[in-house]
This record gives structure tokens, C-alpha cells and sequence, in this order.
């Protein structure tokens, strides 16, 4: 019967899954979908150049890639983790109770964050205090706090012209939401001295505490929808804007770079976002970009070590390399890292 | 006397009349409801077609590169471990060289620097290049005639989805780059022709949308069936033989059959979050590898084989047990002997239908790490297909679905193309057998 035949086969697969499943002979890379274009860039350039095969990347976001970064030391764990945040304490200790001790941290750049509508639609010079006034939940009317009674951006900045307010931002599992809270939204409750109304009303025992609380109250953004958040790629902002006109979308600036037929860019308190103007700083929403190595697996999973000098490599991340050509806003400290990395220098140790 | 006894055959009642409207009407919504089905199939599939077909055609480049030993072989002695220290970004003068060259052969002047005229290649021309040289070391000195993709907005030109005035404030090509390309297009440099590359290629990188293929992830696709289809053919098989032929019925055999309709109800994303606690956590077996993807398939497939080979056994009539039976065959004999080859294309009608399912399939890949930029190696033996990492088609359309460069959208489009023909046809053959070896009592 032939059944007797599949049947067999079915076990020799098992047969052979089970011895074969200790070798593995590439790099295996997890994390974040920001980092995801470059790592792949990366990645296959890294296989076109070295005898090993080409690494294999997968996205999911930072804090699924760290996780699973965590679950411990092995052929079956990742060895790379792709970040667009640093890796927090937290997870560092988790890290530790799986047996993963010794982590290299290595920053491949800076990523910018930019704010681009339709592009035949208006234009916008917008500073941190527009989008904080846009979208906060609470703002300061006549020195009291009151729910957000702003429509359209006129009512925000008599210089805008009156276009609803519609705005598509990253959703809370997006490491870039965490950019766009600390440097516009916070920046703005400050500047609009939101902020210290917040920290007077703040409930807490220390300074430190109230502080916090405040904080929290500022990125507290309303919830009416005019703010939608998109838990999806930066293709599903594109959809929605293509969709509504009116709406500002949050976008990486390599994405932005890549779909300059369809969007326009809004200036951030007078600096046209490029790969330049953030790697000056005068830009002021971007954030480093990350990639943590299992120092256990150096050795033992081939072609890692060479993977993460290749990738911090002049050639690579250089200002004129293939990642600050799609995107990326190249390090000005390169050089450090390069040391860093050739001479595996974990967190936390003083090497 | 009352009006009914003076109906007539020949005029009809207003209760007929409105009994035969009511069915008129009847009939005209069923045309309807067909029509609106229709009319979506249609905008369905024109929209695929007019979006996807782009993708099978590509623009080429082809010039003749001159191998300089200088750059590639600085100590003269052809070894290869030597030729290989020349990364690929040592190979950018030779394409800068060429394309200088052939511009300076037919005539066309131009004041672009090096890295312009490179610009319009595609990135992976240098890759292409050190691959030639690494192979063919003895080539070095020699002037080659290579072809070389062009990057995806002089494709995208080509196809008219690039304008002059789209590319304003772009980055990666400018007006004066677009001018040459029509220049090189009028003297035969640049063709657009059919790019088997798509079929069978690997996926690449964000930076090389015109060099993204989807032949890779269909090995995995294929890989991942082959375990579907070795698995859960003969498990379902048999589990349905036991439950239809050889089970009391009793309180137990309800509660399982029960339970194996729930399982087919059950979302997909769960037998994902299954196969990486299990097949990955648990049992060690390796991430994003075609293995794991069609055990977790497998479980999917499974309560879908069971229902409908226990519906064609059941449509076997008792009257041929009852032969077998009466001439002596045990009951095992009578099953495989008879009521088995009688219900097989009922079963195989089933089995290909779970296949195309699990085919179109990418929640539960997901999970056990088969999305991303994984499918840039070809396996090379089946072992290798199985275990090596891999992605699948539906999970490729996803990947391509969501990078940034627009050109990667025609690709997800055309991808869609290709797993449509894989399901058609899988569907025909489902259907093709059930005619031609189906019987009827």
C-alpha cells in the first residue's frame, strides 16, 4: 500500500529532523521591522561577500525580537536582536535568568522620524507645540487645563490652514510611538507650560514620582479619533492617508524617501528632515537604531562575529555605504563601535 | 355560490398570479446574487492581473565589462582566496568603466559622474559581477557581455509607473538620469523582456526590488506540503477508517467526533502559537524551517481530511460490506479491498482541498519565524529544503505587501498571480478526479 510508503517516509522526516536539528549554519537575526530593511540589506550583501550563507532575518517588532533574544543560549535561540530602542534593564535581567549574560550591544545609526501628508494636499511647518495642542488629551486654556477643543489646525496655529485634524500615528508597540511622545509630543507639553500645570496637579509622595506622573499626563493623547493609531507597517499609514486626504501620517524617513511621489514632508520647527540635517542634530525627532549579539554564540554559530563587523564596517554603515543611501543617518561615532565590536565588548563590562 | 367556482384554466387567479410573481422574483434575486458574485470575481481578478503582470517582465542592461586584473587580482596568480578579498564594493569601477564605455560606442555624450551612471543599475550588479569572477577566475583580463537588471525605478519608468514628475523630490534617481535611459532604450542598452527570475529567484533585500523572486519561497511552499501531505494523509486516513468502520458507537467515539469538527472551526493563528510552543520550544526542532511550517499545517489540514473521508466512506453503500462480507473477507479485507478504493477519490478530493487551504495559508508561519527576509538561499537537497530556513509564498506576498519601495508591490501583486495558479490548479485536479473516478449508487 502506498499508505505504508507515506507512512515511512513521514518517519524518516522525523528520523532526520531530530539529528539535523543541531547543526545550524547561519546567522538567525529577530527584532525590529525598523532595523529590518537595513539588516536584510546587510544581510545580503554579507552573503554575497563571505563563504558563509546569507543570514536570515525576521521582523516582529523590538521587544519580540529581545524577547526572544532572552529565552537562553543554544542553536535553537536567535543570536542577533534587532532594536530600535536600547535594550532595557528589565530585559537585560530576564536575559540573565536564561542564562544569557554576556550581550554586545552595537548602534548601527540614527533613524529619522518625519511627519508627511498627501502630497497635493497643504503644507505644514509644524514645531513640538502644533502636534502637542493637536493631540493631547488636555490642554491649557487660560492658565486652566481643559479637554482638547482644537478641530482643525487653524485652531492650533493660526498660521495652518483650516484642514481637520486627522492625524495616523505609530500604535504603543511600535518603539517609534516611544520617539514620538519624548521628543514632540513631551517637547511641546513643556513649551506650552501644559507641563507644569500637569506637575501641580500630580498625585505622588516624591518629586520624582510626580514628575513621572506628569509626564504621563502630557503623552495622555485624546481619544475622540482624531488620533488613530496604526498598529501596522508604515504601508497601512500610506493607505490611510492616500484614503483621507486630510490625514498627517508618522513615517520612518527611509520610507518617506522611498514614496516621495505620493507624500510631501512637513518641516519640524523649520528643518527639512534628510539623512544631513539629523545627523547634525538640528532635526530633532530621531532615534538610534540597535542590534544586540549573543557573545555564547560567537564561535559557535559561523560567520556572527564577521556579520556584526560587516555591518559596522565603513563600507556598510558609512555616510556614503548602502545603508545611509536608503536611509540610515550614519553614526558619527562609527569608529568607536567598530572597536566595540571587534573586541566584543559587553554590556555592563568596562572593556 | 361562491367566485371560486367560476375560475377558469385559462385565466389565472390573482393567488396564482401572485404565487407566480413571488417566483419571478425569486428568480431574480438568485441572478442577482450570482451577478454580484461574479462581478466581484471580476474585480477581483482584473485587478490582480492589471496590477501583478508587471511583475514578469523586467528591464536588463546589458554591457560588456572589461575584468581589470588590476582591480581584481592585484598580485597577478589567480588565487582565489586572493580574488575573494575583493568585496563587491570593490567592483563598482568596473561597472562605472562599462558604462562609460558603452556610452562613449554608441555616441552618447554626457556630462553624469561614475556614481550617477551606476545609479541606474541595480545594486545587485556587483554581486552578479563577484559571483562570475569567484566561479570563473580565469576570466579576469577578459572583456565579458553581462546582463544586469536595472534598478526599479528605471523598471518602473519603463513600465510607466515612474514619471518625471513623480521622481521630483526623489532621491534615488534624477530627470537627467531618466534622459539617458531613453537614450540608452532608443539604441537597445536598455529592453524590457520577460524575467524568468521572478518565478524562480530568490527574495532580496529592501535596497533590490527588481532582483526580489519568489522561486525560493515556493520550494518552501512545496516543502512544507510534501510534509502536510505525508502526515496528515495517512493519519487522517486512518483515523477515519477506524471511527467510520471499526468504532463502537458510544458515548466516547461522539465526544471525539465532536471535538474533530471543533478542531476544523479553529482558528489557524492557535495551531501557530501551538507548533512554536511544541515543535520549537519544546521538541527542539529548528525556527522557520519548512518542517515545523508543515507539521503546524499538518494539524490544520487533519480535521479537514477527517470529515471528508469519513463522508465518502459513508457514501460507500453497505450492500458492498455486506458482499465482502458474505463471501467470506474479514472486515479489514473488506474495508481495503473494497469500500476503500470506492471511496479513494472522495479522500484525495478532500486531501488536495486541505492542501490548497494550508497553501494559502501564512497566520500560523508567523509565529515560527518563516516571515521576513528569509527565503534568500535555494536549498539544495530535500533535507536541506525541510530544515533549512525557508518562508512560503503567502508569507513572502505578506513581506513584499509591506516594504517600503513601491516596486515591491507589483511584485506581492504578481506573487498573488502565481499562488492563484498554484490553487486553480490544485482545485482542477480536485475536481477532475472526483469526475472521472467518482461512482454513483
Amino acid at each position: 500500500m502506498s499508505f505504508v510508503k507515506l507512512t515511512a517516509s513521514a518517519l524518516a522526516i522525523a528520523a532526520v529532523s531530530a539529528t539535523a536539528a543541531a547543526a545550524r549554519d547561519q546567522v538567525q537575526v529577530a527584532g525590529s521591522s525598523t532595523v529590518l530593511p537595513y539588516a536584510s540589506i546587510v544581510a545580503e550583501a554579507f552573503g554575497e561577500n563571505f563563504d558563509f550563507p546569507t543570514p536570515v532575518v525576521e521582523s516582529g517588532g523590538s521587544s519580540a525580537g529581545l524577547k526572544r533574544f532572552c529565552e537562553g543560549v543554544g542553536e535553537n535561540t536567535i543570536d542577533v536582536a534587532n532594536a530600535s530602542r536600547a535594550i532595557k534593564e528589565k530585559e537585560i535581567k530576564a536575559c540573565a535568568e536564561a542564562g544569557v549574560t554576556d550581550i554586545i550591544e552595537v548602534r548601527i545609526g540614527y533613524d529619522g522620524i518625519v511627519f508627511a501628508s498627501d502630497i497635493n494636499g497643504n503644507e505644514f511647518a509644524y514645531t513640538p507645540t502644533d502636534w502637542f495642542l493637536a493631540l493631547s488629551d488636555k490642554v491649557l486654556v487660560d492658565g486652566k487645563l481643559v479637554d482638547n477643543p482644537n478641530k482643525t489646525w487653524a485652531d492650533v496655529n493660526a498660521d495652518f490652514p483650516a484642514q481637520d485634524i486627522q492625524a495616523f500615528i505609530p500604535g504603543t508597540k511600535h518603539g517609534t510611538r516611544e520617539v514620538f511622545e519624548d521628543k514632540v509630543i513631551l517637547a511641546g507639553c513643556e513649551a506650552t507650560g501644559a507641563f507644569e500645570a500637569f506637575l501641580h496637579n500630580a498625585e505622588g509622595d516624591s518629586d520624582k514620582a510626580k514628575k513621572k506622573a506628569a509626564e504621563k499626563a502630557c503623552i495622555a493623547l485624546r481619544t475622540d479619533g482624531v488620533s488613530v493609531d496604526i498598529d501596522g507597517d508604515y504601508t497601512e499609514t500610506l493607505a490611510r492617508i492616500e484614503s483621507n486626504k486630510d490625514g498627517i501620517g508618522v513615517f520612518g524617513l527611509a520610507f518617506y524617501e522611498n514614496n516621495t511621489d505620493k507624500l510631501q514632508v512637513a518641516t519640524m520647527s523649520g528643518i527639512v528632515p534628510s539623512t544631513e540635517s539629523i545627523a547634525t542634530g538640528e532635526y530633532p525627532v530621531s532615534r538610534p537604531l540597535f542590534f544586540y549579539v549573543k557573545k555564547a554564540h560567537i564561535g559557535v554559530i559561523p560567520g556572527l562575529k564577521e556579520y556584526a563587523e560587516f555591518f559596522v564596517s565603513d563600507e556598510v554603515a558609512g555616510s556614503d555605504g548602502p545603508l545611509s543611501e536608503y536611509g540610515l543617518v550614519a553614526d558619527p561615532e562609527l569608529v568607536k563601535t567598530q572597536e566595540a565590536v571587534s573586541a566584543e565588548a559587553v554590556l555592563g563590562g568596562n572593556s | 355560490m361562491s367566485d371560486t367556482s367560476k375560475t377558469s384554466l385559462l385565466a389565472l387567479t390573482p393567488r396564482t398570479k401572485a404565487r407566480n410573481a413571488a417566483e419571478k422574483r425569486f428568480r431574480a434575486y438568485g441572478i442577482a446574487a450570482i451577478a454580484v458574485g461574479l462581478m466581484m470575481l471580476i474585480v477581483l481578478v482584473t485587478n490582480i492581473i492589471g496590477k501583478g503582470t508587471g511583475a514578469f517582465q523586467q528591464t536588463f542592461v546589458t554591457l560588456n565589462v572589461e575584468l581589470l586584473e588590476s582591480k581584481l587580482d592585484k598580485k597577478g596568480n589567480r588565487d582565489l582566496d586572493d580574488i575573494k578579498k575583493v568585496t563587491t564594493f570593490g567592483y563598482n569601477p568596473l561597472i562605472r568603466g562599462a558604462m562609460e564605455a558603452k556610452l562613449a560606442e554608441i555616441g552618447i555624450e554626457t556630462d553624469m559622474k561614475g556614481k550617477d551612471l551606476e545609479g541606474i543599475l541595480s545594486k545587485g550588479a556587483v554581486g552578479q559581477l563577484r559571483e562570475y569572477v569567484t566561479t570563473n577566475p580565469d576570466k579576469i583580463g577578459e572583456t565579458v557581455e553581462f546582463r544586469f537588471l536595472a534598478q526599479s525605478r528605471v523598471d518602473g519608468y519603463l513600465k510607466g509607473r515612474v514619471t518625471r514628475e513623480s521622481i521630483e523630490n526623489d532621491k534615488a534617481i534624477s530627470v537627467e538620469q531618466l534622459e539617458l535611459v531613453d537614450q540608452l532604450v532608443d539604441a537597445g542598452v536598455i529592453v524590457k523582456t520577460f524575467n524568468a527570475d521572478f518565478i524562480l529567484g530568490a527574495d532580496a533585500s529592501d535596497q533590490r526590488p527588481e532582483a526580489a523572486g519568489i522561486g525560493v519561497a515556493m520550494l518552501g511552499s512545496l516543502s512544507m506540503m510534501l510534509v502536510v501531505l505525508a502526515l496528515a494523509l495517512p493519519i487522517g486516513v486512518a483515523a477515519s477508517i477506524y471511527l467510520e468502520e471499526f468504532a463502537p458507537k458510544n458515548r466516547l467515539t461522539d465526544i471525539i467526533e465532536v471535538n474533530i469538527s471543533n478542531l476544523a472551526a479553529v482558528p489557524s493563528i492557535v495551531f501557530g502559537i501551538l507548533g512554536l510552543a511544541v515543535f520549537i520550544n519544546y521538541m527542539h526542532l529548528p525556527t522557520s524551517a519548512p518542517l515545523v511550517g508543515g507539521l503546524v499545517l499538518t494539524l490544520m489540514t487533519l480535521p479537514t481530511i477527517i470529515i471528508s473521508t469519513r463522508a465518502s466512506l459513508k457514501a460507500v453503500p453497505p450492500s458492498i460490506r455486506d458482499a465482502a462480507l458474505g463471501v467470506g473477507a474479514s472486515k479489514m479485507q473488506s474495508v481495503f479491498h473494497h469500500v476503500l478504493p470506492l471511496a479513494a477519490p472522495g479522500i484525495l478530493t478532500g486531501t488536495i482541498i486541505g492542501l490548497a487551504q494550508a497553501l494559502g495559508e501564512t497566520a500560523p508561519l508567523l509565529l515560527i519565524g518563516m516571515v521576513g527576509f528569509i527565503a534568500s538561499n535555494p536549498p539544495e537537497t530535500l533535507v536541506d529544503g525541510l530544515l533549512a530556513p525557508n518562508s512560503a509564498m503567502p508569507a513572502q506576498i505578506y513581506e513584499w505587501a509591506k516594504r517600503a519601495d513601491p516596486a515591491f508591490y507589483e511584485r506581492a501583486w504578481g506573487g498573488i498571480i502565481i499562488l492563484l495558479v498554484f490553487l486553480v490548479t490544485m482545485n482542477t485536479l480536485a475536481v477532475i478526479l472526483r469526475r472521472r473516478f467518482e461512482r454513483r449508487w
